[in-house]
């Protein structure tokens, strides 16, 4: 009981608190700006044709209802609030009629699939290099990795991955310069191949970067547990290193790098905006940064709600996992 | 002075890291001797691959890529060093206010800093430069990377005044009654610089990256020079398939060496600060 209410219940208030913060943020930000959507709009419209009077106030209305612009700026908000919960988020304005919340259902499978992939592996090479170079500091192998990752990782991520781009779309042409895949989406073998090579430079690019902070972090936590008591036992009891390494040392450097991983999950839903837009890559960064680039607001909105809730509610559910893991908070 | 004579020595990656941003810091006093004004087009021929006349060559506006990337450099760290100030100040503002007067207040400013940590930083920023695309200018990008900065730092900057706290020096301090302002700032202090001093390393680099990011997308100002634009427009005359690529080399290049020489140099500050580390080499003197 006293778990539920001084755990639990503070960190799902927190949650809601997030959830309300961010989507006001998002309500907020695009009223502010000196542009009308709604003008937009009937400029294009009246571009086009003649258009009589009534008619402009009529369209004026319509547009001014399907982008929720109609009212006072709280009247705005109520709607707007009412319109998230019931998961409608208006059309898209450059795709005119198609919802936004299709626009984002199409590209979101692509962004998953790539992001889910990449993350994890990363996520694996990085725990396991890193731990090793943690726990064998002065191995010839382990120096080499070492300054590489020194060198790599605060390489700003789009120079990362145009310098990728250009090594291996253009000066050797193995891979392709866009798109996600060959031909209609079907369950063939020759269309899985073609997803898998259009991934793979994308892919690895994200690795790269996020390996590299993976290696950083492991060994950090792996010299540490390094010098501490029971391992300098278990290494006078002469038990193998690799049983060392790997059933105490990486063992006891879990808590943090589980939660990590969950929080790297849950910025999935940001989508990989740079990645998406060097190489191609048909997703939801894809789609944001043509959606900003056509000021589409609707589609943005949508997209950086998705990404605050995706975060949020990650970052919630491995708080309220942390009592299966670690017995500090399991005992409190 | 002591110390910087410390690092230099004993620390490889901070020497080689100092050396690098001499280099880069050079390039940024190179650019008030510049011979061409920083916007003005067709001073020299175009395209023109690297030679001894033009050290990184000449790009499609006719301008000398050498002298244009001297300005990009200065404006760069221009931009980071605004958003470092201002990410930091709030930040250590922030941080202290929690830290020292605790309670209630502490636990508000606490969640609203958790709050903002979880929030996505690069969709927001991207939300907020699209609307305000076109208005957008150097000094406004900088203040604008600097208000999207200081969560992590207050959090950091709140636990390290929580530690010092309850350190017996602090105490002592208190019973000689010493004042509270004179504690904080002399006693506290020297031990949160070190902090800040690494901190601010980090900053730097996750705002010349945030620049080049926003830059690339065409979101920052167009107009001026940055490491960032200088990758737009390159992109933009398809300096790529015009087989012109020392357009793009020059800032590609040079991002990557600032922000190595930036991280090498924190990492020789970090290292230097980490008690642990200081004994061994404590020891090393020793021998």
């Amino acid at each position: 009981m006293t778990l539920l209410k001084e755990f639990i219940l503070p960190r799902l208030a927190q949650w809601l608190v997030v959830i309300f913060v961010g989507t006001t943020i998002t309500f907020v930000i695009p009223r502010l700006s000196p542009i009308n959507p709604v003008d937009q709009a009937m400029a294009r419209i009246s571009s086009f044709q003649n258009v009589e009077p009534e008619t402009v106030v009529a369209l004026r209305n319509s547009f001014e209802e399907l982008y929720g612009l109609k009212g006072s700026v709280f009247e705005q908000y109520l709607n707007f609030w009412k319109r998230v919960v019931r998961g409608d988020l208006g059309p898209s304005f450059f795709a005119f009629p198609e919802p936004v919340t299709e626009l984002i259902g199409t590209s979101i499978a692509w962004t998953v699939g790539l992001l889910a992939t990449s993350t994890i592996l990363a996520w694996l090479l990085g725990l396991f290099l890193g731990s090793l170079a943690g726990f064998f500091p002065h191995r010839w192998w382990s120096r080499l990795l070492d300054t590489s990752v020194i060198v790599v990782y605060p390489i700003p991520y789009y120079i990362l991955a145009f310098v990728l781009l250009l090594l291996f779309t253009y000066y050797l042409p193995i891979f392709p310069l866009v798109g996600g895949g060959q031909g209609l989406p079907r369950l063939t073998l020759d269309y899985i191949l073609s997803v898998l090579h259009h991934g793979f430079l994308p892919a690895v690019s994200i690795i790269i970067g996020a390996a590299a902070f993976r290696f950083i972090v492991s060994r950090a936590l792996a010299s540490t547990e390094r010098s501490s008591d029971y391992v300098q036992y278990a290494e006078m009891a002469a038990l193998p290193k690799r049983k060392i390494l790997f059933s105490y040392v990486i063992r006891n450097t879990m808590l943090p790098q589980v939660t990590d991983l969950g929080l790297s999950l849950g910025a999935i839903f940001e989508g990989a905006l740079i990645t998406e837009v060097v190489f191609g890559y048909p997703g939801l960064g894809y789609t944001l940064y043509n959606a900003v680039n056509s000021s589409d607001y609707n589609l943005i909105m949508g997209i950086t709600l998705l990404s605050i809730v995706g975060i949020a509610t990650a970052s919630l559910l491995i708080d309220l996992s942390y009592p299966l893991f670690d017995p500090r908070v399991r005992y409190r | 002075m002591a110390a910087a004579r410390d690092l230099l020595r004993f620390s490889p990656s901070f020497r080689y890291g100092a050396f690098i941003l001499v280099v880069v810091l050079s390039l940024v006093a190179l650019s008030f001797f510049s011979p061409y004004e920083p916007d003005r087009n067709r001073v020299v021929p175009r395209n023109k691959p690297p030679s001894e006349l033009y050290v990184f060559g000449t790009n499609a506006n006719g301008q000398d890529v050498f002298w244009m990337l001297t300005f990009a450099v200065r404006n760069s760290l221009i931009i980071a060093g605004l958003a470092v100030i201002i990410g930091r100040s709030i930040g250590v503002l922030l941080g202290m206010i929690s830290g020292y007067i605790g309670g209630t207040l502490d636990r508000v400013l606490s969640s609203i800093v958790d709050s903002f940590i979880v929030i996505p930083r690069l969709p927001l920023l991207i939300l907020i430069a699209a609307i305000f695309r076109g208005q957008m200018t150097m000094i406004s990008l900088g203040f604008l990377l600097g208000f999207l900065d200081w969560a992590y730092p207050s959090k950091r900057y709140r636990a390290q005044i929580l530690s010092l706290r309850e350190r017996e020096f602090t105490h002592t301090a208190v019973f000689a009654g010493m004042s509270t302002l004179k504690i904080v700032l002399q006693e506290h202090l020297p031990f949160l610089i070190p902090y800040l001093l690494a901190d601010a390393v980090s900053g730097f680099l996750f705002a010349i990256g945030f620049e080049i990011t926003l830059s690339v997308l065409g979101l920052s100002d167009l107009s001026a020079q940055s490491i960032g634009t200088m990758i737009y427009w390159g992109n933009y005359y398809h300096a790529m398939l015009s087989n012109t690529i020392w357009i793009l080399a020059a800032p590609v290049g040079a991002s990557i060496v600032i922000v190595v020489g930036f991280y090498l140099v924190s990492l020789g500050l970090s290292t230097y600060l980490d008690p642990r580390t200081r004994l061994v080499r404590l020891q090393v003197k020793g021998q």
